[in-house]
Order: structure tokens, then C-alpha cells, then sequence
């Protein structure tokens, strides 16, 4: 593994309040996963010595189609990565890279919605999405988001840094545009693309309000919504059946970042992200 | 584009491929309980049953967690013309759903004397709410009262008997103080989620109640009432039986549950849930009285929305008919703790067989003399969201309870003069 | 010639409107068009059975700048960002650089910050709900241990918000570390061998020729919290519905309650187009200061 910048850390004090500080934040997932293996009276009274037990994980996996709800949230995450990936690639690179009339005004009103989020505008939104006949749908989820002015942004900004160089290159080899594009500003956007994606994909992953109006069910409500459904406290938690649902869900990532992290942050190293 | 394409929408149409006996009507209800809980089962069954015994309506329930959720997605829905022609919402919805033209009321959608029979045979406190101008907006199903979960384990301990729970305010205290150890409080009334409906046990307890039957004029500021958030401070403050702050509606099964109190007031609907995790033995009485008993009813009512065309209204009758049946309601009952709403239903063979072996299942029926309807007004979340912050300021101790209430008494003011 | 430049200029503005085609379809269903459909419900009284809705100007503002719970929540609103802003991202580079030094058990003390991540904000609301809970909650549990009596941090006004923005605090900053982590791995290391060389301390070190090389990181970590501020609100539902006395009630939480619990829907879109002109006037500005200040890559 190779590490660019190693920096010994000093004092054993700061060692220590790093795992202090990682332990704290891990609490809760180690909590939900203690209290998991346990009934919901031991898990509330914290009694360390209690007996383990699967019980939860039972409730909870027959209460909701996890599977369903896992595959609704990696499809939509999908969904609307790409489809922001080429929306704002094309705009980007519009704003950034082509001259024309009108650019600057369109552009003051893309800025403008940087901070628009469906969640603001979300009575307007649902009557949009239901005349589109996109209700209870994946791409319902998704759409408003794609045309995210905060990518649009981004790329601009990423695609201006671009040597003209490298362009005018490409385009004396008879690149079309598109094909300069494609060929000169894509690959240079390497480390704002992974840089976005994770931004995009954490957002949906955790989004819970806009799919909660837009779904109505199992085929298309994600993770975030299901937890909720599934745990819904009219009358009151049972701590342990939660738990053992959120370790079921968070599982499979915890354990995907744990096992592909040095992959993961070497992804960001050779995309040379700053 | 495939995952364009509703779930349900194919779904139905396998279904209509499947069977040549297409449902003529189709109905879209919303109801607020958590999916895939045990809970759905018990009304995905009762659909079943409907659809079975009435092959031309189809039923597609919608189930949207609470109650908050379920109006959100049944209002946005409304608003935008998705089909939706009944719902399960909070009984206290009916005045600003009748103000927002949203709904009919059920004696436009009767026809004959059996159907008047049926919408006069429900318990009359659980009618109270859906009531309003002299026609019936809302049909009792997912209704409750509060009622006194109590430890008998702890009042043995405390030298107490475990048979005669407090009936008065000053027995509350007395035996509270008793219960209160270092271990454990002697009783906790939650603050949080709905902290107006427990107060307004309270008020009525003190021989008031908070509301007017048209809706128009709160009586927040009356001397009563003012006395009842005393008293509900002075637990805590004064006879040191409660917590300080807030008690958490969402945790309190639970704390009740890990022995944390002695006596809890919840909901009714929580019954099956604690018989089913007490490692205790356990007692449900009713609320205490000080001028009188009293509690106020709460829960869900079926509506029908304007919306919905004349076939549907008439399909959408027929369903909730069933669902109120006395054998659906007994089951209902059963299976979740919430009340039978029609004295029929507390007859029937199951629930006969049912509070014979577990008594305790029969304390809301019995209180239901003394209930009154849940507070609701004209812009009732305004006004009840102005109430549960005087509540709440008050029992943090940020205003005293006199001028908490009188505050949301003015706002109050503000808000319903203009229905007047 | 001119004919020509003419052609080119045209054929220019077709491809660059041909490429905004796409987005600005979509801007215009998911944030234009609403936008304005908002404003324009603003302007009507809401309609009810007795008074059907009619326009009214302005009416719906004036009763909003009457209305004390909004300043209160917009009061809340702007505590919750200028807590939860500053100190996540504070907290990220902090970790990071924790996460990027030679300590021991490195690997789990990252995983450890970015777990956070994962978890939904609706799930581990529902843990924290436990935490906080007094009595028998780990928080007071632990607090216990020590002597400490016992908290009510979500049932009392002066902790509600503070206890809400702890929850924010943590589900961002380990999110927020991944990308200053990123950026660290990019410093050259021979930048450090000639600050060691000149006698410079560490601290030096970090804040003369980290800080500024992590500048733009920085910058685009702090639209997404600011994002973030506003419409992170999931927990809000699960942990103090806003309360007590709407002590911990954000913004967007109050645009919700006035359309769903209220059926308010003109003062909540009165509500929602405040939101939008502050947002778009920040937005505004940032990105001025960005795009002179810094060169964004």
C-alpha cells in the first residue's frame, strides 16, 4: 500500500483520542448491534450479561421485504448517478467550453437552484411527478434530482480548468464535439466525478422524505423508507427489532467499505482528487 | 424504461389476466399502520375476506406507517388527483377535513334503514369526534382511550394492594409516593407525541373540558384547567413521583416495560404489545378521577373523500361496514388492544372468549362511560400544536402553567375568530 | 468570411443549447416550474369551504412576519447551521488527518468515522432515540457511572436543539473526512521533508501548507453541509417532532407541518419561497466568492 504522506504521530495521547473519538462514533452501530442479539428488555436495560439470542433478526426479516427494499435503494442510487453523470457533464461542458448567447443568464438561473431541493418544493414537485404519470416509481424517486445544479456547477468549474491545449488538439485531429468531450474533458474530470458520485450516492442512499411521499409500495419504496415504515412509532419502540433491521441493512456496506477501503481511498489517490 | 412501470400497476394487470372476473370498483385506502408488522396481516386478511365476500370491489390498501404520514400521503395524493376514496386518520382530522371539502359525511352516503342501523350502532363517546354540524363525517375503527398500566410486582413491594390501583388524584399521589424509589418512579404520564391528549384527561378529571362541542372556543385559561397542569407539574416538582422535563411517548412502553415506573398512562392500543413483553405481572385500570373520572377517547376514523364517484362511495360503505362488523372488529380488537367500537362487537363469541380469559382487554370498554371526545377544533393542529407547547413549557418549567395557558389561550383566540 | 463566422457562431449556439437541452428540461419540471407554481400559491388565501381562495398579495407574508414560531425556527435553523457547519467539517479534517497519521489501528478508526455514512439518518435516529432516553438510556447509563445525574436531552428546551445538532454532527463529519482524507493523500510528501528542513513545527506545518492546499476541498464540503443544514431534517420526525416548545423546530420542518398537518398550503409556500430567496441569495454569493477566489479543481 503505498502512502503518500505518513506522519507519525507523535504523542501516544493523540493515537489514543483518534480511537477514542472512533469508538464514540461507532457507538451506535455497536450498540444496534449488541442490542440486536438480545431482547428488547435486556437491550434496554444495557445488562451486558444477558443472554444472546436471533429472535430479532426472525421479527425483522419476516416483518419487511428487506431484499426488495435493498435492491429498490441500489437501483435508484444507479438511476440517479447516471443520470446525473450525463446531465451534468453535457451542461457542464456547455457552460464551460461553448460560446454562445444567452449562456451567462442560464447559468445565473441554474446558480439559482443550487439550493432548490425537491424537498423544499415537494407539494409542487408530487403534482409534477403525478401528471408525469411518475408516482410510485423509481425514476418518480430520481428525477428531480438529476439535473442537480450543484453538479452542473461543479463540472463547469472542473471542465474550465482543462488546458485549451488538450482541446484544440483533439479538435485538429477532427474530433467532433462531443468526441472532445468524451475523449479530453471526461477523463481529465476523473477525480470531481468520483468525488460527486459519492456525494450523489450517499445522499440517495440516506434520502428519506421526497421517496416517502413518492411511494406507495413495497415494488419501489427503498431502504430508507421501509426502516421507517417498518419502524414507525405510534405506540412504541421495540429497540431490539430496530436494531436488528438497521444491522441487517447497514451490514452489507460497513462490510464492503471495510474489506475495499485501502481500494477505496487508492481510488481517490490515482484519480488524484484535491 | 421497465422501471417506469408502477409494481402495482403490473401487478393489477396480471391480475386481470389472471381472472375474467374483473373488480368493477376499485378503491385506494389509506391506512396508518407500520407495514409488514403483524398488524398488516391482521387487515390484509380482512381485506381479503371483503374481496372474497365482494368479488366486484377491489380493495388496494395503502399502509403509510402513522398517522402523520398516512394524511401527508393521502392529502398529496388528494391534491395532485391520484385515486384515493377512504381513509384511516386521526379522528380529530375531521373538522379541517370537512373545512377543506375533502370529505362527505356518511348520512349522504346511507341509503335504507339497515345502513342507518349500522351508523347508529357505535358507541357514542367514539361517534363524539366524527360528529360535527349534525351529520356523521367519520366512522369509528382504530380507536383507543388512555388507560393506567400499573406493576403489581412494585405495589406489592411497596406494601400496596395490587388489586386497587389509585381511583383519585389524591390516591395518585399517595401510592406514588410509595412507588417512587431509588430505582424507580412512581408513575409517568408522556409529554411528548401527544402530550394535549393526556392533559386533556387531566382537565377533564378536573371537571373541565378543553373544548366546545362546535369546535369554536377553547378553555384553556379556566381555573380547572390551569389546575390540572399544576397538578401534572407537581408530580414532579412537588411530590417528586415523576420525572422533570418531558417523558418520551415513543420509549415509554419500554421504560415501563425495564421497570423504570410503577404506572404508566398510554394509549389502550399498546395493550397487546405489553401483554405480550411484561416479565411481570401487570395491572390496567382506569384513569384516576379528582372531580370525575374521565378520559379522552382517541385513535382512527374511517372517511370517505368527495372525491371519490358515486359507485365508489357506495363500495367504499360497504366496506367500512364490514371492517365495523362486529366479527371484523372483535378480531381487530384482539388483535391489537384497541376497543371494540360498537357494544355488538363486545358480544361476539371471540372477544366474549377473549376478556373472559385476559380482563384487562374490558377497561376501555368500561371507561367509555366517562370518555369524551378528543380535542379537536376548527384549525385543530394550530391550536393543538400551541397547546402542547404550553404543556411542554410548563412542565420544563420555562413558564408557569398559568401563563403558558393563557398564552395559547389568546392564540387560540386569534385562530377561531375567524370561524365564528 | 463573415458569412462563415456567422455559420460557426450559429452552429456554436445550436450544439450549446443541444447540450443544456437535457438539464434544463429537467430544471425546468423539478425546480423552475414548481418554483414559480409556489409563488404564485403564495399569493392566495387558502381556500376553505365558507371562503373559496382568492388573491390576496402579499397577505400570506405579512401574517408569516407576524407569526413568532417562524422567526423562532428561523432562529433555530441558523443556530443548527452555525453549530453544525463549522463543527463538522472541523471534525472531518481532524479525523482525517487522524485517519491519514501512523497511529494504531488505522483501518478501524476509519471505518469507524465513516460508518455514519451507511446508516440511514431515519435508523440511527431511532438508536439516539435510546441513547437520550433519561432513565435507561446509554447516555444517562454511562452518565451513571460516573456520578452524573440523570439528562432529559430531548425533553428539555435548553438541550433539544444541541442534542439534534450532536446527531447531525456525527452522521456528517465522518462523511465529510473521506473527502479531506482524499485530499491529504495528494500533498507531496517532499512539501513536509522542506517544512521539516526550514524548522518548522507540525502544527506549523498543518496550518501553513495543508490548510491551504485543502482550500477547495474545504469549499466543496461547505455547500454540501449548507445543503445539508437545511434540508437534513429526517431526524427531526423521529427525535423531538420538533419540540418541546418548538425548541428544536427547523425550517423545513415547519414547511411541513403548515402543508400536512396544517393544511396551510399558502403559508407554508409563503414559507418555502423565503426559504428559496435566502438560499438563492447565499448561492449567489458563494459562488462569487468561489469563483474569483479559487481555481476549482
Amino acid at each position: 500500500m503505498s502512502r503518500a504522506m505518513p506522519q507519525p504521530s507523535r504523542n501516544h495521547a493523540e493515537a489514543m483520542l483518534a480511537i477514542l473519538v472512533a469508538l464514540l462514533w461507532i457507538s451506535p452501530l455497536v450498540f444496534a448491534l449488541w442490542a440486536a442479539f438480545h431482547n428488547a428488555s435486556d437491550a434496554a436495560s444495557f445488562d451486558l450479561g444477558a443472554p444472546w439470542t436471533l429472535a430479532n433478526f426472525r421479527t425483522a426479516w419476516a416483518g419487511a421485504p428487506w431484499l426488495t427494499y435493498l435492491l429498490n435503494s441500489f437501483l435508484l442510487v444507479s438511476l440517479v448517478l447516471a443520470g446525473q453523470l450525463v446531465l451534468t457533464t453535457l451542461a457542464g461542458f456547455a457552460f464551460a467550453q461553448v460560446a454562445f448567447r444567452g449562456k451567462d443568464t442560464v447559468f445565473l438561473l441554474v446558480l439559482l437552484q443550487l439550493f432548490i431541493l425537491p424537498e423544499v418544493l415537494i407539494v409542487e414537485n408530487y403534482r409534477v411527478a403525478a401528471r408525469l404519470g411518475l408516482l410510485d416509481t423509481l425514476l418518480g424517486i430520481g428525477a428531480p434530482y438529476m439535473a442537480s445544479a450543484f453538479g452542473i456547477f461543479l463540472m463547469r468549474q472542473t471542465f474550465r480548468s482543462v488546458p485549451k491545449e488538450l482541446d484544440e488538439a483533439a479538435r485538429v485531429e477532427g474530433c467532433s464535439l462531443l468526441g472532445v468531450l468524451w475523449r479530453v474533458y471526461v477523463p481529465a474530470a476523473r477525480p470531481t466525478y468520483l468525488a460527486y458520485a459519492l456525494v450523489s450516492i450517499s445522499t440517495h442512499w440516506n434520502n428519506f422524505l421526497w421517496p416517502l411521499i413518492v411511494t406507495n409500495t413495497e415494488g419501489t419504496r427503498p431502504l430508507t423508507v421501509g426502516l421507517s415504515i417498518f419502524a414507525a412509532p405510534e405506540n412504541g419502540v421495540d429497540i431490539a427489532v430496530i436494531s436488528a433491521a438497521t444491522v441487517m441493512t447497514a451490514a452489507p456496506l460497513v462490510v464492503l467499505f471495510l474489506v475495499f477501503q485501502r481500494q477505496f481511498v487508492q481510488a481517490f489517490l490515482r484519480a488524484g482528487i484535491k | 424504461m421497465r422501471i417506469a412501470i408502477p409494481a402495482a400497476a403490473m401487478l393489477a394487470a396480471t391480475a386481470a389476466l389472471a381472472g375474467p372476473a374483473a373488480a368493477e370498483t376499485e378503491l385506494t385506502m389509506y391506512y396508518p399502520i407500520a407495514v409488514g408488522g403483524p398488524l398488516t396481516r391482521v387487515v390484509d386478511a380482512m381485506v381479503a375476506d371483503f374481496e372474497a365476500a365482494n368479488p366486484e370491489i377491489s380493495v388496494n390498501a395503502i399502509y403509510a406507517g402513522n398517522y402523520d404520514d398516512t394524511r401527508i400521503k393521502a392529502l398529496a395524493a388528494l391534491e395532485s388527483g391520484e385515486p384515493a376514496q377512504l381513509s384511516v386518520m386521526f379522528s380529530i382530522d375531521a373538522y379541517d377535513l370537512i373545512e377543506q371539502d375533502l370529505i362527505v359525511p356518511f348520512d349522504a352516503v346511507i341509503e335504507g334503514e339497515a345502513e342507518a342501523e349500522w351508523l347508529a350502532g357505535f358507541y357514542p363517546a367514539l361517534m363524539a369526534n366524527g360528529q360535527v354540524e349534525g351529520q356523521v363525517w367519520g366512522v369509528p375503527f382504530q380507536r383507543s382511550t388512555i388507560v393506567a398500566y400499573y406493576n403489581k410486582d412494585m405495589f406489592r413491594a411497596a406494601g400496596l394492594d395490587p388489586e386497587a390501583p389509585p381511583t383519585t388524584w389524591d390516591e395518585l399521589v399517595e401510592m406514588g409516593e410509595k412507588l417512587t424509589t431509588d430505582e424507580h418512579y412512581g408513575i409517568m404520564i408522556p409529554s411528548t407525541g401527544y402530550p394535549y391528549w393526556m392533559f386533556q384527561a387531566l382537565a377533564i378529571q378536573n371537571g373541565r373540558e378543553l373544548m366546545s362541542d362546535d369546535g369554536l372556543t377553547t378553555r384553556f385559561d379556566d381555573p380547572a384547567v390551569i389546575e390540572a397542569l399544576d397538578f401534572w407539574r407537581a408530580l414532579s416538582t412537588v411530590y417528586g413521583v415523576m420525572p422533570e422535563g418531558t417523558v418520551e411517548w415513543g420509549t415509554l412502553r419500554q421504560a415501563f416495560l425495564e421497570g423504570e415506573t410503577a404506572m404508566m398512562w398510554h394509549s389502550t392500543g399498546n395493550l397487546t404489545a405489553v401483554r405480550n413483553s411484561a416479565g411481570f405481572d401487570f395491572g390496567v385500570a382506569m384513569l384516576p378521577g379528582n372531580v370525575r373520572l374521565g378520559s379522552p377517547t382517541g385513535g382512527g376514523n374511517f372517511y370517505i373523500f368527495k372525491e371519490a364517484t358515486e359507485a365508489e362511495r357506495r363500495a367504499a360503505l360497504a366496506f367500512i361496514m364490514f371492517m365495523t362488523a362486529p366479527e371484523q372488529a372483535a378480531r381487530w380488537s384482539i388483535a391489537t388492544g384497541y376497543m371494540g367500537v360498537s357494544p355488538a362487537a363486545y358480544e361476539t363469541e371471540a372477544l366474549t372468549a377473549y376478556t373472559a380469559e385476559f380482563p384487562p382487554a374490558l377497561v376501555a370498554r368500561d371507561q367509555l362511560e366517562h370518555a369524551v371526545a378528543e380535542f379537536s377544533t376548527f384549525e385543530t393542529a394550530r391550536v393543538r400544536e400551541g397547546l402542547n407547547n404550553a404543556i411542554q413549557a410548563a412542565l420544563t418549567g420555562s413558564k408557569t402553567p398559568a401563563e403558558a395557558l393563557a398564552e395559547a389561550q389568546a392564540a387560540a383566540e386569534r385562530l377561531l375568530a375567524a370561524y365564528r | 468570411m463573415a458569412d462563415a463566422f456567422t455559420l460557426q457562431r450559429r452552429r456554436r449556439a445550436i450544439h450549446g443549447w443541444l447540450l443544456l437541452a437535457p438539464s434544463l428540461v429537467m430544471l425546468t419540471a423539478f425546480a423552475f416550474y414548481p418554483s414559480a407554481a409556489t409563488l404564485w400559491a403564495s399569493l392566495f388565501s387558502r381556500g376553505t369551504r365558507r371562503r373559496p381562495a382568492e388573491f390576496i398579495g402579499l397577505e400570506n407574508y405579512g401574517r408569516l412576519f407576524d407569526d413568532p414560531t417562524f422567526w423562532l425556527v428561523a432562529t433555530n435553523n441558523l443556530l443548527y447551521a452555525g453549530v453544525t457547519i463549522p463543527l463538522s467539517i472541523a471534525l472531518a479534517l481532524v479525523m482525517a488527518l487522524w485517519a491519514d497519521a501512523r497511529i494504531p489501528a488505522r483501518s478501524f478508526v476509519r471505518t469507524a468515522y465513516f460508518t455514519p455514512t451507511v446508516l440511514p439518518m431515519i435508523a440511527a435516529a431511532n438508536l439516539w432515540l435510546f441513547f437520550y432516553t433519561p432513565g435507561f438510556g446509554v447516555l444517562d447509563r454511562i452518565g451513571g457511572l460516573f456520578g452524573a445525574a440523570s439528562v432529559n436531552w430531548l425533553g428539555q428546551p435548553e438541550t433539544a436543539l444541541w442534542a439534534v445538532s450532536a446527531v447531525t454532527v456525527w452522521k456528517e463529519a465522518g462523511f465529510f473526512m473521506i473527502f479531506y482524507l482524499a485530499a491529504l493523500q495528494t500533498i507531496p510528501p517532499d512539501l513536509r521533508e522542506a517544512a521539516a528542513i526550514e524548522g518548522a513545527g507540525r502544527w506549523t506545518y498543518t496550518r501553513r501548507v495543508v490548510l491551504p492546499l485543502l482550500m477547495p476541498t474545504t469549499l466543496f464540503i461547505l455547500v454540501n453541509a449548507m445543503i445539508n443544514s437545511v434540508k437534513l431534517i429526517d431526524h427531526l420526525f423521529i427525535l423531538t417532532r420538533g419540540g418541546p416548545s418548538d425548541a428544536s423546530k427547523l425550517i423545513l420542518y415547519y414547511v411541513w407541518e403548515n402543508a400536512f398537518a396544517f393544511f396551510d398550503r399558502p403559508a407554508a409556500a409563503a414559507m418555502t419561497v423565503l426559504v428559496l430567496a435566502g438560499l438563492g441569495t447565499l448561492a449567489a454569493l458563494q459562488f462569487l466568492v468561489i469563483d474569483r477566489r479559487t481555481h476549482y479543481r
